[in-house]
């Protein structure tokens, strides 16, 4: 099992999300939630393979890049969830190690708040520690931008499931994001992606 | 909408139908993946489906997570089916609506309806008077199977779904 120590300090996580936007390959799955949808919008072109998981039930894009990475074994599926996010869903990080599927990749954005309806405090949970005790392969931990970017592609890469977590800082004023469009239709677009 | 059914005492009559029946139907129509918690009836089920080889059973720890695995599913391709109990239907109501309403996935289901032919085990099990209205509630067309001459029921409102593209629910009484 792979880990790495987190510190004190903290990334911001637009700097976090332009790492994981700069070394994401053209064939990796993306499932963006909450405020790393909100910024991953921002970033550039989307790949016809991000999804933002816009609207949500909350906590559930695990469960969403579970059932993608059992579909489609060939590609790595990457889902960025928020701790009071993965809060809601923490079983799903069984389910996953369960279904025995080396592809998928869980990054929990951890700033300890719930950012979008003003920054009241979550649960505090150590996370890395939960995902090797529910039997993740591989487990990072980072806190600070240097190291992440320095290891986000060993981390991508590792065998499977993966489980990083990233110290954030909480945006100020970060809002909930907005539906980049129909549902019905950009679900529609992703599958046909996937069966290119 | 049928509500306090009159009480089977015989609970060894209650099983609907064998894991072979369920597994050959699930085969038959080309479901690739079960998500599913068990309950007392549908788990025993669970051995057959996974003899087939056909069928991948992917065992959830909450019934909300088996919509949204389901849905990842169908968007990469694969023919999944939730198998949950009632009881289970009722905490799954935001997984329900975001997968089936926001994202418009179909999926199709087959749900356990604690206590509708026995209610010997839990008198005045709330499960009758709340599973078929929240099934109302969140516009999953449902057909009630209550005895084992009904399988066909099962296979032919799975179909009419799938070629509707619209999400559909079989209500085992249990």
């Amino acid at each position: 099992m792979a880990t790495t120590s987190a510190t004190a300090s903290r990334i911001q996580l637009r700097s976090a999300l332009e790492t994981l936007w700069r070394i994401r390959r053209d064939d990796e799955v993306i499932i963006t939630t909450m405020g790393s949808a909100r910024e991953w919008m921002t970033l550039g072109e989307p790949n016809a393979l991000d999804f933002i998981l816009v609207p949500s039930a909350m906590g559930h894009g695990t469960s969403i890049g579970l059932g993608l990475a059992l579909a489609q074994p060939g590609k790595r599926v990457i889902v960025c969830s928020g701790d009071g996010s993965l809060l809601m869903n923490l079983g799903s990080l069984a389910s996953i190690v369960a279904a025995n599927v080396p592809n998928l990749v869980v990054i929990v954005f951890d700033n300890g708040v719930y950012e979008v309806t003003g920054q009241q405090p979550t649960a505090s949970a150590d996370f890395c520690g939960i995902a090797r005790a529910c039997g993740f392969d591989s487990v990072y931990g980072f806190s600070d931008a240097t190291s992440w970017a320095d290891s986000a592609r060993t981390a991508l890469d590792a065998k499977g499931p993966t489980f990083v977590s990233l110290n954030v800082e909480p945006v100020v004023g970060g809002t909930a994001p907005h539906s980049p469009g129909p549902t019905a239709a950009r679900a529609k677009r992703l599958m046909e992606a996937l069966r290119r | 909408m049928a509500i306090y059914p009159t009480a089977l005492s015989n609970a060894a009559a209650l099983r609907v139908f064998s894991g072979d029946q369920i597994a050959s139907l699930l085969s038959e129509v080309g479901v690739t993946h079960v998500i599913t918690v068990p309950d007392s009836t549908i788990g025993r089920w669970e051995p057959a489906i996974e003899q087939t080889g056909r069928t991948r059973l992917v065992r959830v720890c909450r019934e909300g997570e088996a919509w949204q695995v389901a849905a990842g599913l169908y968007l990469g391709g694969a023919t999944p089916l939730v198998m949950i109990q009632c009881t289970g239907l009722f905490e799954s109501g935001d997984a329900i609506r975001n997968a089936l309403h926001d994202w418009k996935v179909p999926v199709f289901s087959i749900i356990g309806y604690r206590s509708y032919l026995d209610q010997a085990k839990l008198p005045g099990d709330t499960c009758l008077v709340f599973t078929e209205p929240i099934l109302d509630a969140w516009k999953i067309d449902y057909r009630l199977i209550t005895s084992p001459s009904e399988l066909h029921v099962i296979r032919d409102h799975f179909l009419s779904c799938r070629a509707a593209g619209k999400p559909g629910a079989a209500l085992i009484g249990e």
